[in-house]
């Protein structure tokens, strides 16, 4: 028995200790946010936050994760409204086909929540490990800004003047 | 009467010792210059200098990532303290643009700054005694003919006394060999030039070779394996090689040119960037460095014959070593982790992994560089495509890196447990650096 701890919920799972926690997710608790890209840790689509983390979870044997929080892209909304950083990439319009987009949020979730007022150089040398092959990459440093935009507001106001 | 005489003997040889101190550590200063014009260089010789400076790697240490190329100020660690790298562009104020020709061979081969200066042996110029005057002529063209780039070094953060320069005048007496580089004519013109880089601009030994009470490398075990630095492990490149298939030329030369090569590993940590910078040398000589890397292997024992057979044979497996009790969460997070890339086929052509069998890394005394591996991942140099390996700093505890490469030591090395693994781990963890 392995016990999960996904967007703040426990679930207790009888399966293989080595599955990856992606396969998991997706076949065990219907959470099909992360995807599955190449396997190898090279793509980023199955990012999710692992201890506030962005781990692949293609490469996450569950074994590995008693007791520790997990985040998906299904816990990032509150009362069914996207959170403000899903939103800023619904504005943003950052998606093509989509594949990457659950990845990219949560690394730029994990990002933010290290570093609420990133600079684009350090977003884009963040974000360099997610990638998306319709070329997004423009428009997902563009939400990122986005969804700082309001710290970096408040943190200008607070300046003296 | 006896204390007067013992006096005036002391007396003496404090003087003695006074004038040697001030012979030996104050060198002349060589008068400034103006910038010699570009014309003044001919191309062929810049570009000679340029695969020069490819092979020494002078742009590594001298490069601060998103500042101007060899404007220095990059923070080097050292056991001591934080030495920052000094501007080797052609800027009049803040780089070498004033020193003359014959400033630059004495602080390649003596470690003396245009001003009289000592150099901190961080810059390897122990190794850079080697070169020929030829060779040192084309790489002061190479740099005299870079953009030239105003740029203040900041003061190194050494602690008292080491943050002086003068001790170095004994470090150069004690340690500094000035020799020029000999050939051995019972050798090939490969095997003399391969030494000649590996020994001088290479400064191969800087990582590879031991080092003393000093911080001089031990002239009599050239490259038996240096300690950590950079949180790296330079490894033995000579018999005492932890690799267990035994390194030959083909191996080396396409280790130097790629970065990776089957039976042996994928080229990270500080070697990375030497890998990057050899790009831009001549085949010939990275084949010549091989070639005299190969020949410090040494014959090839059958004990040694035996290791590598058993070693490839362990590669040739199919599936993963069955964990001994105890073992089992390595085993485990192996299976979920690393097996997609590193089973299968023995051949390591990117992106799949090499066969941890053969993995040079595991069978290191130490565990830092496995650690490393697991921690920070093969990214990619930027410039060019090679080996890719994610990083696993956040995806596993400390507890369960460790299980994993207790697992890994055990069944695909065969070789003796390693030491305070878990405490190794949270120490690199820590280690500054992109992780």
């Amino acid at each position: 028995m392995i016990t999960l701890l996904v967007n703040s919920a426990l679930h207790k799972l009888d399966i293989d200790p080595a599955t990856p926690l992606l396969y998991a997710l997706r076949n065990d608790l219907s959470l099909n946010g992360a995807k599955f890209g190449c396997g190898l840790g090279q793509c980023g689509a199955c990012t999710v936050l692992v201890d506030h983390e962005p781990v692949y979870a293609c490469l996450t044997p569950v074994a590995a994760l008693e007791g520790r929080p997990i985040l998906t892209i299904e816990g990032l909304a509150e009362n069914d409204k996207p959170s403000p950083l899903q939103q800023a990439f619904i504005d943003e319009q950052a998606a093509q086909c989509g594949y990457c987009t659950a990845g990219m949020v949560m690394r730029a979730q994990a990002l933010l929540d290290h570093n609420s007022i990133p600079t684009e150089a350090e977003i884009r040398a963040y974000m360099e490990p997610n990638l998306c092959r319709c070329g997004t990459q423009v428009r997902v440093v563009r939400a990122i800004r986005r969804a700082s935009q309001p710290a970096r507001e408040a943190a200008e106001a607070s300046l003296p003047r | 009467m006896r204390l007067l005489r013992f006096g005036l003997c002391f007396a003496v040889l404090l003087l003695v010792a006074a004038a040697f101190f001030v012979v030996l550590s104050r060198q002349p200063v060589i008068a400034g210059v103006e910038a010699p014009p570009r014309s003044a260089f001919d191309q062929t010789l810049i570009e000679k200098g340029a695969k020069l400076a490819a092979i020494g790697n002078c742009y590594s240490c001298h490069t601060t990532r998103g500042k101007a190329d060899y404007s220095g100020s990059r923070a080097i660690p050292t056991p001591f303290g934080t030495i920052f790298s000094a501007n080797i562009t052609p800027a009049p104020g803040t780089g070498i643009g004033r020193w003359p020709e014959e400033a630059f061979r004495r602080a390649m081969r003596e470690g003396i700054s245009r001003r009289g200066e000592h150099l901190f042996p961080a810059f390897p110029y122990d190794h850079y005694a080697r070169l020929t005057d030829d060779d040192l002529h084309a790489l002061y063209a190479f740099l005299m003919t870079r953009t030239p780039v105003e740029s203040f070094t900041p003061r190194n953060a050494l602690p008292f006394p080491l943050n002086k320069r003068w001790p170095l005048a004994f470090w150069n007496v004690a340690f500094l060999d000035k020799t020029p580089f000999q050939p051995n004519p019972q050798q090939s013109d490969a095997w003399n030039r391969g030494a000649y880089l590996v020994a001088g601009l290479g400064h191969c030994g800087d990582c590879h070779t031991p080092r003393n009470l000093f911080s001089a490398e031990e002239s009599s075990r050239p490259l038996e394996g240096g300690a950590e630095s950079e949180g790296w492990v330079g490894p033995a490149l000579n018999t005492a090689s932890p690799a267990p298939v035994p390194w030959d030329e083909a191996h080396l030369f396409t280790y130097l040119r790629h970065g990776w090569a089957d039976q042996h590993g994928a080229a990270a940590g500080p070697m990375q960037p030497v890998v990057t910078a050899l790009a831009r040398a001549d085949d010939a000589d990275i084949h010549a460095m091989a070639t005299y890397l190969a020949a410090q292997q040494g014959p090839v024992s059958t004990e040694r014959q035996q290791r590598a057979s058993a070693a490839l044979a362990r590669a040739a497996e199919v599936k993963p070593p069955a964990p001994a009790a105890g073992e089992e969460l390595g085993a485990t997070i192996f299976a979920g982790a690393c097996a997609s890339c590193h089973t299968g086929s023995a051949a390591m052509v990117p992106p799949h992994g090499i066969n941890l069998a053969l993995s040079s890394a595991l069978y290191q005394p130490e565990p830092t560089n496995a650690i490393q591996f697991v921690l920070r991942g093969v990214q990619p140099s930027g410039e060019r495509s090679g080996p890719l390996m994610p990083r696993f700093a956040d995806t596993f505890t400390d507890a369960q890196m460790a299980a994993l490469l207790r697992y890994l030591r055990a069944h695909y090395a065969t070789a003796p447990p390693w030491h305070s693994l878990e405490s190794k781990i949270r120490d690199l963890r820590q280690r500054k650096g992109p992780l």
